[in-house]
Formats: structure tokens, sequence, C-alpha cells
């Protein structure tokens, strides 16, 4: 295994320097590096040019100025050493920029990302599984549309609309009779579809799915939620409770004792600590990305603990399924954290919560959970946006894969064998189906980023596709190489990911 | 020759049965034979019963040769006039704050019934027809996408067949420039391609061409590694036949399916990569017009004047949507033995 990961990055890496050359060598032919100086009448514009000859290097060769800037680079890999990746058109040292520019970016495209393909495979498995039902061409037939969408046109609609109408919307949250219908109707026909079944059961979900939906939307618009959002202690419990249940439904089926009582356990745990968490986690010392990441690795310790005492037989599974009922249940407390900030930050931003520009606000004081409130919702519609077409070929192509997967033999044997449908899925069909999909996932990460330049010009972020915009208008190709090799660099991980996927998922690569 | 078959669907056992021939040959009350003829059917019969068959494809080839056709007829092009009296280059002074002067609701609900009136999608910022504007823009677009997909065709197929064939070194070389073209981000390379070439839209369609061929190249290298080693190669072979005169006239035939619903689907990709790049100001620039660069005139403008924004967006999507119900319909059409959604 581990010489197949060096292999492959060795590979990636060498393709990585020859698309440098070939793109350093395309953006200094593109255009006049001095087109914006051609027409300025100042009295110093000589100095102007031999100042931007010099920012540039352009009395060089352009070999010796790709050398340069190699050079230059090869620095930043050497800690300790200065990163002297050139200066911008108005003097700014790129590797600041890109630090700036670099964080927003990066957040944008993982998270795109990671939603996509979570929504996309999920989608995508579950519309195989109810082949032809009317789930199944909804989803299909939002695939082609969301596919065929171009990504400027879509952003530009959710700024109107899922920003701007969702402020004022804010302003007076309440949800309509007539609206809390529509939405009820949508949720039960939603979950009759997820849930399956023969038709009885289907309408009987579809019945209480409906009401049930119906009595939350008016209790939360009766009561104010959305100005101030809490899930409260009780919610918390049965929801830590709710995962539990599904966990072990979904992984090892409700009848392995063993997986149940270690999840349940995992339950009774996270209800139980949420009463000193939360203070924990609003107090101002405590309140940072590393206590956050510390309390991730303690949950999946003591989830993995848990496990291996209540698991009895099934030890690994248990252990598996409690980890994950850790983790979602302490998502479950953050998301009560960051809900209790809304008041405090919406007073902050004067109710325009769904923001439209930048990725953050300027000039934002607040503590860490209104911070990360900021930068959440400065995410959501640029996410969304990406995300939307990712997501359509995620669905279409796991969706082809899984139905290819279940028309396999082994499958057929699974489910001679006696196995419940539920294990012939997600613990043999599934896993096989997923190995196209690394390779997918690989390239599909080249148009996240596509899709970031788009979606950062619209939305006016600082991010690298401004870098990128700017750098090719001004002919500047420190810039561009700049945010080439951030880009370069991540798809070379993601790739790595993939392939580390891909070997993980499907035995007969690691050992050929 | 008499078959009973029953008379179902689409099973590909039955391709060349045609029911319309039967015709009682004995018959008592209760039990009565059909003869059926046989009658065999070209590939090339069976692929277009197929695809007519596929309603979502049907839908999207008339809408896409609706929308190609009021592009081009409606203001003419290359000097051939059309039959729509404004022209997107006059300007104008504004009629109505440029509002859209088409109708299309009837009189009983507060309209006037169906009329296209002067500029039925309104006026832009300068007076010029909208209308007028919106199809040169679909004009371009489309001719672009047309292009694109051809040139990344032809040079997928040609990339892909030596690899795919000739195997060992320039298989390597060729399959190394694959991933170096892929690895780079569409949008990033055709953003500097467009910088250089934008402007004029043959020249820029025949650059983005050069970055959109290796997704198809792969295909066709993994279509010919499989297929040259089928016995018609060796029989080729002996017979003296040189290794190109194999690949096109033994190995391509048999990959045409692959080949043309790729094409179709660039087709799709493309028009959605021209557009973004306009969007951007690095593809079609001005004075020449394209649907993305309307949109990103425009865009300010969208919560006053919707309709400058709206309809160029509409007829990319249009157009973008009719292809990829095209492409899927020819996808299943070739490869029936793929699950398919019955459309």
């Amino acid at each position: 295994m581990g010489v197949f990961v060096i292999r492959r990055l060795s590979i990636l890496l060498l393709i990585l320097m020859v698309s440098t050359i070939i793109m350093f060598f395309l953006v200094s032919n593109a255009g006049d590096p001095y087109f914006d100086l051609r027409t300025d009448n100042s009295p110093n514009r000589a100095a102007k040019f031999a100042a931007r000859t010099e920012l540039l290097h352009l009395d060089q060769p352009l070999p010796t100025r790709y050398l340069i800037w190699l050079r230059g680079a090869a620095k930043c890999v050497v800690p300790g050493m200065g990163c002297d990746l050139g200066r911008s058109t108005r003097g700014q040292e790129v590797s600041t920029l890109l630090v700036q520019a670099m964080s927003s970016t990066l957040r944008l495209v993982t998270v795109a990302a990671v939603v996509a393909l979570v929504l996309g495979i999920v989608v995508g498995v579950v519309s195989a599984l109810r082949q032809y039902s009317g789930f199944d061409y909804t989803i299909t037939f939002g695939a082609f549309l969301f596919f065929s969408l171009p990504i400027f046109w879509v952003a530009v609609l959710l700024k109107q609309y899922l920003a701007i109408e969702a402020n004022n919307w804010l302003a007076d949250p309440r949800i309509g009779l007539i609206a809390s219908i529509l939405l009820s109707l949508l949720s039960a026909i939603t979950w009759g579809a997820l849930l399956g079944g023969d038709q009885r059961r289907k309408w009987i979900v579809r019945g209480i799915a409906f009401v049930v939906t119906l009595g939350v939307l008016q209790y939360l618009s009766a009561v104010d939620w959305f100005r101030n959002p809490a899930l409260g202690p009780g919610l918390i419990t049965a929801g830590a409770f709710a995962i539990a249940i599904g966990i072990t439904e979904l992984i090892a089926g409700l009848r392995r004792r063993g997986v149940l009582y270690a999840t349940l356990a995992m339950a009774l745990i996270a209800s139980v600590g949420q009463f000193p968490l939360r203070p924990f986690l609003e107090s101002r010392t405590w309140a940072t990305w590393g206590t956050l990441f510390l309390l991730a690795l303690v949950t999946v310790g003591v989830g993995i603990g848990v496990g291996m005492a209540f698991g009895g037989l099934d030890r690994g599974q248990a252990a598996r399924a409690a980890v994950f009922t850790g983790l979602f249940s302490g998502a479950l407390i953050v998301l009560d954290v960051v809900l209790r900030t809304v008041p405090s930050y919406s007073s902050l931003v004067r109710g325009r919560m769904f923001a439209t520009v930048g990725s953050n606000t300027p000039n934002f004081e607040g503590n860490f959970w209104q911070r990360f409130l900021d930068n959440g919702l400065h995410l959501v519609l640029p996410t969304l946006a990406i995300m939307l077409i990712s997501f359509a070929q995620y669905s279409r192509y796991s969706r082809a894969s899984m139905l290819e997967t279940m028309n396999q033999d082994y499958v057929r044997t699974a489910r001679a064998k006696g196995l419940t449908e539920r294990t012939v899925v997600v613990r043999h069909a599934f896993r096989n189906a997923m190995i196209p999909l690394a390779t997918l996932a690989a390239l599909d990460f080249g148009a996240i980023i596509s899709g970031a330049i788009i979606t950062e010009h619209v939305f006016g972020w600082q991010g690298m596709g401004r870098l990128f915009t700017d750098g090719l208008i001004y002919t500047n190709p420190n810039q561009v190489m700049g945010f080439y090799l951030v880009t370069a660099v991540s798809i070379v991980v993601f790739n790595l990911l993939a392939d580390i996927a891909y070997a993980y998922l499907d035995p007969r690569i690691r050992l050929s | 020759m008499s078959q009973i078959s029953p008379p179902s669907g689409d099973k590909s056992a039955l391709a060349g049965v045609t029911p319309a021939d039967a015709a009682p040959v004995t018959g008592t009350a209760e039990h009565v034979e059909r003869e059926f003829t046989v009658r065999a059917m070209t590939s090339r019969q069976l692929v277009s019963r197929r695809f007519f068959r596929h309603r979502g494809a049907l839908a999207g080839l008339a809408v896409f040769l609706l929308t190609v056709l009021l592009a081009f007829s409606s203001i003419g092009v290359a000097g051939i006039p059309g039959w729509w009296s404004q022209s997107y280059k006059t300007t104008g002074t504004k009629v109505d704050g440029g509002r859209m002067t088409l109708d299309l609701l009837p009189p009983f609900v507060d309209g006037d019934g169906f009329s296209l009136g002067k500029h039925p999608f309104g006026q832009d910022d300068v007076g010029r027809d909208y209308y007028a504007l919106t199809m040169r823009g679909a004009q371009r677009s489309i001719t672009i996408a047309l292009i694109v997909g051809l040139v990344s065709t032809v040079i997928g197929v040609l990339v892909g067949a030596s690899s795919g064939f000739f195997r060992g070194m320039t298989e390597g070389a060729l399959m190394r420039v694959t991933d170096l073209v892929l690895t780079i981000p569409q949008l990033v390379i055709a953003a500097v391609i467009g910088l250089k070439f934008g402007g004029g839209a043959f020249t820029l369609a025949l650059m983005l061409g050069f970055i959109t061929w290796p997704n198809l190249a792969r295909l066709v290298r993994g279509e010919f590694l499989s297929l040259r080693e089928k016995e018609f190669v060796e029989a080729a072979r002996a017979m003296g036949a040189s290794s190109w005169r194999i690949i096109f006239r033994h190995i391509l035939p048999n990959t045409l399916g692959t080949i043309i619903v790729s094409a179709t689907l660039s087709v799709s990709a493309a028009i959605l990569l021209e557009t973004a790049l306009s969007y951007l100001g690095l593809g079609v620039q001005s004075p020449d017009t394209s649907l993305g660069l309307l949109i990103s005139e425009y865009q300010d403008a969208f919560t006053v004047r919707p309709w400058l924004f709206w309809w160029p967006g509409l007829f990319i999507i249009m157009v973008a949507l009719s292809v990829n119900f095209i492409g899927d319909g020819l996808r299943d059409a070739f490869d029936p033995k793929q699950t398919r959604v019955r459309a």
C-alpha cells in the first residue's frame, strides 16, 4: 500500500511540474503586461514602465523568467526560508495575498466537495434502490436539470431569492398556514418515497410525516423560534437516541443487541454530557478550533471503548456504530450552541443574516461562535451554487454504479443465502458500487475549483479566484502561478485521497 | 419462418419481429396461431428505433432543433437576412423603460391576448432590441459549442485510437499528455486561452476544442484496448491490412456509439464552459455578443429589469438540457444492456 501511494504521488508531482511550465508559458503570452500603462499620460510614465519591467523581469527571456519563479517557489517548500512567489501588479507579495485568499477559498471548496459527495451518494443509492419509482424519476430529472444550469446564472438567482428574500422573511419570521401545509405535503411525499415498502406502510409514513411536520412548523412559528433558536436539552436527548437507533438499524440491524447497547450507551453519555459541555463550549477561553478537534478525538476514543465493552460478539461493528453515534450527537450539541448565538449575531449584522458579498463581514468583532456563524452563513450560498452541479453528477454516477452492482451474481447469492435486504445493500453492494466513484471524485474536484472561481466572482469574495482573474487581466504570471500552485497541490492531495480510497475499497488494486 | 412470441416490448432478442405482419393461420375458437415474419433490421435501424422510443430524447431533439432554427432564422446569419425586423446593433430610445412587449396571457386574465409587440424581450440599456441581441448571442454560443464538440471529438478519437491500438511508448506519452490536460481545471486553462484568443468566435472555439478532448480520449482508448484483441482484427491483420486501415475501417465503427454519445455530451458541456468564460469577460468580447456576456452585463439590473437576465439564461438552459437529453437517449439507444430509466 505504501509503495502504491508513493508511486502515485511521484507521478502526480511530475505532472504538476510540467503543468506549471505550460501554465507559465501560456499566461506570459496571453496578453500585454503593460496594457494599463499604455494609456497613461502621467509624467513618470517611463519610470512606471521600468518598474513594471523590474517587477515581472520582462527584460529576461521567458525560460529565465520561469526559472526565477521556480527558484522562488522552491524556497516555499523548504521550511525556514522565505517564500518568494513574486509580486502582484500593485506591488504586494503574492505569498501574503495567497495566505489571505487561501483560507476562504479552501473552506468553500472543501465544504462544497464534501457536501456534494455525501448528498450525491446518498440520493443516488436510494434512487437506485427505488428504481423506476416516482422518486427515481424526480431525482433523475432534477439531476439533468442541475447538470444543465450555468453556475453564474444560478449564483445570481440564489443571491436574489435565497439571500435577500430570506433576510426579508427573517425580519418577521412567521410561517403561514398555507406554507405549512405545502411544506408538510412535500415532507410527507419525501418520507414516503424514502422509506418505501408496500402501499399501506407508505401511506402510514406519509400520514405521520404530514402531521408531525405541520405540528412542528406551526409550533415553531407560534413560539417565534426563528428569532431565538435553540435545541433544548429535550430535543438533544431525543435526537441522540434517535441517531443511536437509526445508526444501529443502518449498520447492523436492531436485533444485534451488542451494537444497540453500545450506541444507546453513547446516546446516554451525550444526553448527560451536554449539561456540562454547553457552558464549557460557550466560555470565551475554551471556544476554539483546537477544543473542538480534541473533543472529537475524545468522542472517537470513548466510542471505541464503549463499543468494545458493550459489543459482545460484534465488537468491531459496535465500536464503529458507537463512534458515529458519538460524533453525530456531538454535532447536535455544537449545533445547539451555534443556534443560541443567533440572536446576538443577528443584532450585530442588523438582521441581514444571509450575506451576499464577501467571505465574512468586514471588521467583524465577535466571539468564536459568532465568527463561526458569520463564516458559515457566508458559505451557504456559494456552496449551494457550486454543489448543485457536482451533486447532480455524483447522484447519476452512484445510481448507475449501484444499479450495475445490484445486478451482479454475488448480490443474488447473498439474497439467496437469506441475508436481509439491508445487509445485502449496506454490507456488500454499497462498498463495491463506490469504487468507480473514487475516480470520478478525483476528476470532479477540478470542476469544483472552476465553479469556485465563478462563484467567488459573483459573490465578491476576495479569494483565489480574484487573484487568478486579476493576474490574467494584468498578465502577471506571479499571481496566476500562485493561484495555480495552491490549486494544483489541492488537486494532487484530493487525487491521492481518491486513489487511497480506491485502493481501500478495491483490494485488487492494493495487491497488484 | 413462423415464430410465436409474446406481444411485449423491447426485448433485444426479438428485435427483428414486427407484429404488424401477423396473420391468423389456423384457428379454433380458443386457440389461434399467428404467423410472424421476421424482418432483420440493421443495427442502425435498431438504434434509431430505440432512440425514437425515448420520449425525453425526442423532446430534447425537438427543443434543440427549434432553438437552433429560431436563433439562426430570426435575425439571419452571415449576410442572409432573417424574418425579424429589428437589428441587434441599432440603438434607440427606450420605450416604456425597455419593458417586454410580449404578451401571453389571454384577455380574461388581464392580458391582451397573444401578441409579440415591437420588443418582445424588451430593450437593453441603450435601446437595442433584446430579442435580436439574445438571438445573436444564442447563435454565437451554439456555433461555438458545436465547433468545440467537433474539434474535441476529432482530437479525442485520434489520441484515444492511437494510444489504445499501438500501446507501448505511444500510449505512454499520449496518456501522460491526457493526464496533464486533465489535471488542470478546465476553466483555468480555458480562461488563459480565452484571454489570448477571445474576441473571434471561431478561433476561440478551435482553442477550446484543444482542451476538452481528454475525456473522450480515455473512453476511446478503453474501447480500443478491448476491441483490438478480437478475432476480426487478427483476421484483418492476416489479410495484410495496415494499422490505420484496421483502426478506421474495422474497430472505429464498433466504438461509434461511445463516440457519438460523448460528442453530444461534450457539446452541452461546451456551451456551459463558453458562457461561463464570456461571463467572466474572457470569452467572446464586445462588440460581438454571447449569452454569457449578456448575463454578466445585466446581472445587477436583475431586481428592476429581470427580463434582461432571464431570457439569455433560459436559452442556455434550453440548449444544454435538450442536448443532455439527446445524449442520454443516444446512450440508451446504443447500449440497451445498461439499465435505463424508461422516460
